[in-house]
This record gives C-alpha cells, structure tokens and sequence, in this order.
C-alpha cells in the first residue's frame, strides 16, 4: 500500500492519476512528479518499488504544498479578506459568491439548500 | 483581466499627493475621496481615508494587509437588510 502524506493511493490506479488522490495535486503536477522521479505515467501505483515511492515522497515534499498546510493556507487567505473588511471578505461572511456573480437565482453552490420561504406569494402566470 | 505590470498600479495621482504630504506632515486628518478605483500602496497604511460610496464618506483605517486591494473594496455600495423570516442571520 503505498502511503503519501497521510493518504493511502488506490492500488490499481495508473501512476499520474493516482497522485490526483491528494489533495492539491492534480494531473499536471503529478506528471511533473512522475517526469522528475522517470517513472512512466503509466505504471500502476502497486508496481511502484519502494526506492520509486520514496523519491516520490521526497520529491512532494521538496516543491508541493498538499493537503493539511495546503488547506490551512487557503482559510488562512480567506480569514484575511474577512479580517481586512474588504468586498470579498463581507461575501465570504455572508456565504455568497465572492466573485460577482448574480444572486437572484441558482448560486446555490455557495448558498447551500434553498430555504422556502412560507406564505411567500406564487408568481401569477400571464 | 488584469492590469499591465508595466503600467503599475492606478493611483489617482491628486490623492497620491495628498497622502504623501499627510505622510510628511505627520498629521492625522482625514482624506475625502472619490477616487474607488485607486491601489492602496505601502504609503497608505496607517492613516484614514474617507471613501465614497455614492452616498457619503466611510472612513477606511488602512492596514498592512489592505495593500494592494483596491479603496472601494472597503465602502461597500449596497445596504442588505435581510429578507423577511432570515430572523437567524442579521449580517451587516
């Protein structure tokens, strides 16, 4: 079982799309990984040696930032554009799209569920 | 898009006077503008500028982490106030 920064890889995946498993690494950067170490994009997870595996390691830790500094990073920025009072910080407190999108309909990726609103008068068709 | 690196940031060149001399003088007064569209730069921090909203004046205290956005970011245009039974949410 191969093993990357706390996440276990699937076994029968081929190698570049493995790597995609971790979070902040996605096809682009795990062909460079895998360009770096000269493994083919091809050879499974499960073949990989355990000499391949940690040159793997070394090479993510070197020059990637994935999965727990990664993701503190982004709340980070995020807590910074809130903390700073600035446009996107307020949509961000909100929980509405931050990138100026309309709100009147759908944006409900950042609104979440719909909340119907009881009594609300139907639309009167014309 | 954004803007050409080798034009550098907009900064509403009155203004920029004005901060500038506030910085000399070392004097704490308020700097009225209009001017939304202007870069914060490394002069601005630690002093107040009262930026426009289309309305009145909302006094903006600049900080080390404002550089680089923009004066409007600050002084929103629009009021929400809530829909009817959002009784939980009353964000500002």
């Amino acid at each position: 079982m191969a093993r990357i920064a706390g996440i276990d890889l699937p076994k029968n995946k081929r190698g570049e799309i493995g790597l995609t498993y971790i979070f902040g690494l996605g096809k682009s950067s795990a062909r460079k990984i895998l360009e770096e170490a000269g493994i083919s994009y091809d050879k499974k997870v499960q073949d990989w040696t355990d000499d391949e595996l940690t040159k793997i390691r070394n090479i993510i830790n070197e020059k990637f930032k994935v999965e727990g500094s990664l993701r503190s990073e982004v709340q980070l920025n995020i807590k910074r554009l809130m903390d700073i009072g600035c446009y996107r910080g307020i949509r961000h407190r909100s929980g509405l799209p931050t990138r100026g999108q309309h709100t009147k309909n759908n944006a409900r990726t950042r609104k979440g569920k719909k909340k119907t609103v009881a009594n609300k008068k139907k639309a009167v068709k014309g | 898009m954004s803007r050409s690196i080798k034009k550098g940031p907009y900064i509403n060149y009155k203004l920029e006077k004005k901060v500038l001399q506030l910085a000399d003088s070392k004097k704490k007064t308020v700097i009225k503008t209009w001017s939304r569209n202007s870069m914060i730069s490394p002069e601005f921090v630690g002093q107040t500028i009262a930026v426009h909203n289309g309305n009145k004046f909302i006094p903006v205290y600049v900080t080390e982490n404002m550089v680089g956005h923009k004066l409007g970011e600050f002084a929103p245009t629009r009021i929400f106030r809530s829909h009817a039974g959002n009784k939980d949410k009353a964000s500002k």
